[in-house]
Order: C-alpha cells, then structure tokens, then sequence
C-alpha cells in the first residue's frame, strides 16, 4: 500500500516561502510525475515527502498515518538520488543489501532478495564490482535494486535519468516504465522534461514557483491544460499562444495553437507568413513561421516530406476545435 | 610524435630539479654512511681511523638502545592514536555550520603554527608544573595530589605535547575529506534506515580511509624524529630517550660522530620499517 496525502503542506527556508499551502492525493500505485521548471519546488516537495526535508506546517499521511514528523527511514519510502547516491567503498551486492542489513534482516533472506532484485534488474554479471567501475546506466540500475530490495509502499525518483545519455535515457524510462508496471507500487518521479512526464506518467503534477498549476493524466492536461502555464509547458514543440485582434476574435485575451494543429499549405489558408528555420526530424518537420502579423514567431508541424524552403511564403489554417482559448488571467476559457 | 618530443623536452628541463634533490639527499646520506665507519671524535682527538662495524655492534649493543627503539615506538603510536581519534571528531564538529566557524576554525589550526620548542615550554611550565602549573592547580581544586608530569609520567606528558601540535594537522586534513563527501550519500543511507553510529562508521569512515592513511604517512615521518620537544622538557631522562635523542646525545654529548652516524644508519632502517609496515596495513586504501 502507498497512499500519500499531503494537506496544506507549506515550506520555507528562512524568510522564503518555497512552497505555499498545497494539497495533494497520491492513490496507491500511481505513477505520479512532478514536473516543472528548475526551482519550482518540486525536488523540495518530494524531499519534504521522503523526509529529508522538515514540513513548515500542514500534515503528510502515508497510508492514513501521520507521518509528518516520522524520520526518513521509518516512512516506509525507498529513494533514488539524481546522482545515485551509491556507496563507492561497497561492492555492488553491499550496496543493494545495505538497508536490508540497516534493518537487521538475517542474512539468508538478504542474500535471497539481492539475488532477486538482481535478476529483475538485470546485473548479476557485475555484482561484485564497485560503483566507480560501473557506467551510468548500470549504476542507475543497482541504486533501483537498493531501492526495491526494501520492498517500500512508494518509490521516489529525483531527476533520475538528467545525468544519462539521450539513447539511455529513453531504455531507462522504458525500463522504469516495466518496473512500475510489475511491482504495481506508488512511484513519484520528478523531472524537468515534460516528454518523461507525458512518456511515464499515470498522473502528471504540473508545478510552478511551488503552486500545483493542474494535476491529471497526460492527455487531459495535452487536451485541456488549465492555464497558459500548462499549456505552454506540455507538449513539444510549444503551443503556439496569439494575442490582439485575433485573439479578440475567438472572445479572448490570448489564444493557443499546438504546432500538430494547424495545417500548413503553400496556395491557400487563413493566415499567411514566410518560412524561417525547419527543423528536419526526417517523420516531421517544424516549421518557423515569421511575418504573420500574430506573434513573433509561430511553429508548425508539417509531414517531414513537406517542400517548403527558408523565404517561402507559407498559408496556416488553425482546426477550429483545436484552439485554445485563455482570459485575461491566462486561465482557461471552456 | 609531438608526445615524444615533449616528452624528452620534460626531461631535460626537469633534469637540474631532480640533480639538486638527488644530491640534497645523497650527501648527507654517504655523509652519514662514510662517518659511520670511521671512528671520529671532533674534540677529543679527532679522526682516529677506519672502525669498520664497530660503531654498529656498540651502538646496538649499548643498554639504551632498545629501550629508545621502544619509546620512540610509543610515543609515535601514542600520537598518532590521539591525533587520528580527536582529529576525526574534530572535523566532524568543525564541519556542522555554526555561529563563529571562520574564527573557530583558526583557532583550532593554530597550534600548528607554534614552534614546537615554544610549545613544549608553555606546556611544561604553564600547564604541567607540579608547584605552579594550571592542571596542578586542577588536581588539587579536586582535592588531589599534583601529577609530577615531567617526572612521574614524563613518556604521557609528551605523547600529550606533540599530540596537541599535530592534532591541528590532523584535523584539517581530515577536515577537507569531510567535505568533499557527497551530502545525497548520507541522506541516501538515511532513507535506507541507517542511524547516526551506522552512518558514520558504514559511509564517513570509509570515505575518510584514504585521508586518514595520508595523516598516518605524514605524521609517521616527522614523529619519527621529534626532538625539541624532548630537549625542552625532559631532556631526555625518565625514560622518554627516542633514537633521536640518543643518537644526538652519541653526537654531541659523547663527541662520538662516528657512532652516532651508526646510530643514524639504524633509524634510517627503522624508518623504513615503520613505512612498509604501514603501507602494507593502509596501502590498499590508497589504490
């Protein structure tokens, strides 16, 4: 079991306020995702949940239980650092077995469930070896193992895959992907990169300067984001956002477009620009448009077979039901 | 290519450095070796002649001489015990932010910065007098009889002198592993259910191996041959005559250089003893 509830949640460090009043349900063996910008509190909000950090006030509750002024090792949550974190003095099998040991568990059964988590893992070929002769992926692999050994009710993850290589990154999160799947436990995974949270995420939280923007499923928050932020934050490339007369048009303050939403002709459409850079991914291409009179720059996903060239005059048609319209205050207009 | 033609280049400009150490040391050591085969007393008849081993079979033979060998063995044991033990857990006290750390931190390097004849004398006269000395004053707030320090515990009076010079050099070094160990570790075996005891013994003192086998070299070296501090105090009687001292006293007090030398060649040895010694105890910490 690993239901987290944190209610009205503050924290401070000295006079400044990280993290305002937040409330927040994680349902046992979600995947949650916090995401957001680089100091936006979501590391803090997932220290202050292992533990590591003091709560300034307002109550966490893991299972039902208070656990706000439990210390880190009695939550019941397993950890695992951005930078890993493993024990360089210890051979990879020490490593994994060191909570267990830390617990006073006999060692018939530590030997039994290291074994395991290395067979599920993947790296019984180097168990004997030490972390530093280890690459990235692999060290990522056993500070995983220390973390399932203890068979915790959550699995909390700090920015694991920033220090990997984009090829690894993408097995990694396939593989973190698998592990929730099988274990089917709670894991609260935080990142800058909103295409890990919209790749893994059951519930993605969206956070900025320590306020939860919107809570949901990927899609929704593809679909429906709740305000500017959000909409600008999830999805790649960026939503296009227009202000002024056209916005005024749909009855709003400011309307956004996503790139896949508007189709791009070389004869005809709705509003008209001239081609900037494109960016080939060989599928795709995207384009970006200037000279539109809407904003400085507009981007546009067209089929990668698509002929236009730097300097062309491109025609954009926004699909209607696409378009997403925000108030003045940048929240959503349904 | 490149490589090679640096490489050689290297040599060469690297050649008068390495001359001048090899013939910085090599000097004072065929020195040492050619007088201890002569018999050569300076002010009482000067260069008397080739002795051949004799000055090794007298000096090892003499009734002091393993008794020095012991005592310099303690007193360098003892140091480094106590500068190693209060070295650790001064850094790990000195590392906790506090009020006044920059000021703190200066004060407790500096006895480093006190010659060893100075503070040997402070120690003797200032703290350990039987009459006037503050720990005298100590023992009798407490009702009880003053410790004649130089006399009836003259080897632990020392151990505590040079230990309160080295304990600075300790810490520091000790002080600067501390912190270069990584905080998401400790927080790391703190999520794992590791307390504060396990903690320390399981991810700080391995992490502190490799500085504490770097202390144990260094201080080895100079603790081996400490002298003023025997000078000053005891000068050498109540049992606290090291090699050091001994081969000094064969020198100078006894005007036998040639013995003396002998006496030399034998720390020399011992030195090295204690140095493979300790790098096969430590040496796979440094790998």
């Amino acid at each position: 079991m690993g239901r987290i509830t944190l209610d009205k949640v503050t924290k401070s460090f000295g006079d400044v306020n990280v993290i305002p009043p937040l409330d927040l349900t994680i349902e046992d063996g979600e995947f949650v995702v916090f995401v957001g910008p680089s100091g936006c509190g979501k590391s803090t909000l997932l220290r202050l949940i292992a533990g590591l950090e003091d709560v300034s006030s307002g109550q966490i509750r893991i299972d039902g239980n208070d656990a706000t002024e439990l210390p880190p090792a009695k939550r019941g949550l397993a950890m695992v650092f951005q930078s890993y974190a493993l024990y360089p003095h210890m051979s990879v099998r020490k490593n994994i077995a060191f909570p267990l040991k830390m617990a006073k568990m006999d060692q018939a059964e530590i030997d039994k469930r290291v074994n395991k988590a290395a067979e599920v893992l993947n790296l019984a070929s180097y168990i004997d070896r030490r972390p530093g002769q280890l690459s990235g992926g692999q060290r990522q692999r056993v500070a995983i193992g220390r973390a399932i050994v203890r068979e915790p009710s959550a699995f909390l993850f700090d920015e694991p895959l920033s220090n990997l290589d984009a090829a690894l990154r993408v097995g990694m999160r396939l593989e973190i992907s698998e592990l929730h799947e099988r274990l089917k436990t709670t894991m609260i995974y935080v990142t800058h990169d909103q295409v890990e949270a919209m790749t893994m995420a059951d519930k993605i939280v969206v956070l900025n300067a320590g306020n939860i923007e919107q809570v949901g499923s990927p899609l929704d928050l593809y679909r429906e984001p709740r305000n500017l932020f959000v909409a600008g934050f999830i999805g790649s490339p960026k939503m296009n956002f227009i202000e002024g007369a056209e916005a005024a048009k749909h009855d709003a303050a400011t309307i956004g477009i996503r790139p896949e939403h508007l189709d791009a002709s070389a004869t005809e459409g709705t509003w008209t620009g001239k081609v900037g850079v494109s960016e080939h991914l060989g599928s795709d291409t995207f384009l970006h448009v200037h000279d539109t009179g809407l904003a400085e720059t507009i981007t546009v996903r067209v089929n990668g077979e698509f002929g236009l060239r730097h300097g062309d005059t491109v025609y954009l048609t926004p699909q209607a039901d696409k378009i997403h319209r925000f108030d003045a205050a940048g929240l959503r207009i349904a | 290519m490149a490589t090679q033609h640096s490489r050689s280049a290297a040599r060469i400009m690297m050649a008068p450095a390495v001359t001048l150490l090899l013939g910085w040391m090599l000097v004072p050591l065929t020195a040492t070796l050619y007088l201890s085969f002569r018999d050569y007393r300076p002010m009482r008849g000067g260069d008397l002649g080739f002795a051949g081993f004799e000055n090794y079979t007298r000096f090892i033979g003499s009734s002091s001489f393993w008794p020095s060998i012991v005592t310099t063995l303690i007193i360098v044991g003892g140091v480094l015990a106590i500068t190693i033990v209060f070295g650790v857990l001064l850094a790990l006290l000195l590392d906790r932010p506090m009020w006044g750390q920059g000021v703190v931190r200066i004060m407790v390097i500096a006895p480093f910065f006190v010659m060893p004849t100075v503070s040997a004398l402070v120690w003797k006269n200032m703290f350990m007098d039987p009459t006037n000395g503050l720990l005298s004053h100590l023992w009798r707030f407490f009702g009880a009889e003053p410790v004649v320090w130089m006399s009836e515990q003259s080897l632990l009076s020392i151990i505590i002198i040079v230990s309160w010079q080295w304990l600075p050099f300790a810490t520091l070094i000790l002080l600067t592993a501390i912190q270069s160990l990584d905080g998401e570790q400790l927080e790391a075996s703190e999520m794992d259910g590791a307390p504060v005891l396990a903690r320390f013994w399981y991810i700080i003192l391995p992490h502190l191996s490799r500085a504490i086998t770097i202390v144990l070299l260094i201080q080895t070296i100079f603790l081996l041959s400490i002298f003023a501090e025997i000078f000053v105090t005891t000068g050498g009687a109540f049992g606290t005559k090291t090699l050091t001292y001994l081969i000094f006293q064969r020198i100078i007090e006894s005007q036998a250089v040639g013995l003396g030398s002998a006496g030399g060649v034998y720390a020399i040895i011992l030195a090295n003893i204690v140095a493979i010694f300790l790098m096969r105890i430590v040496g796979k910490n440094l790998d």
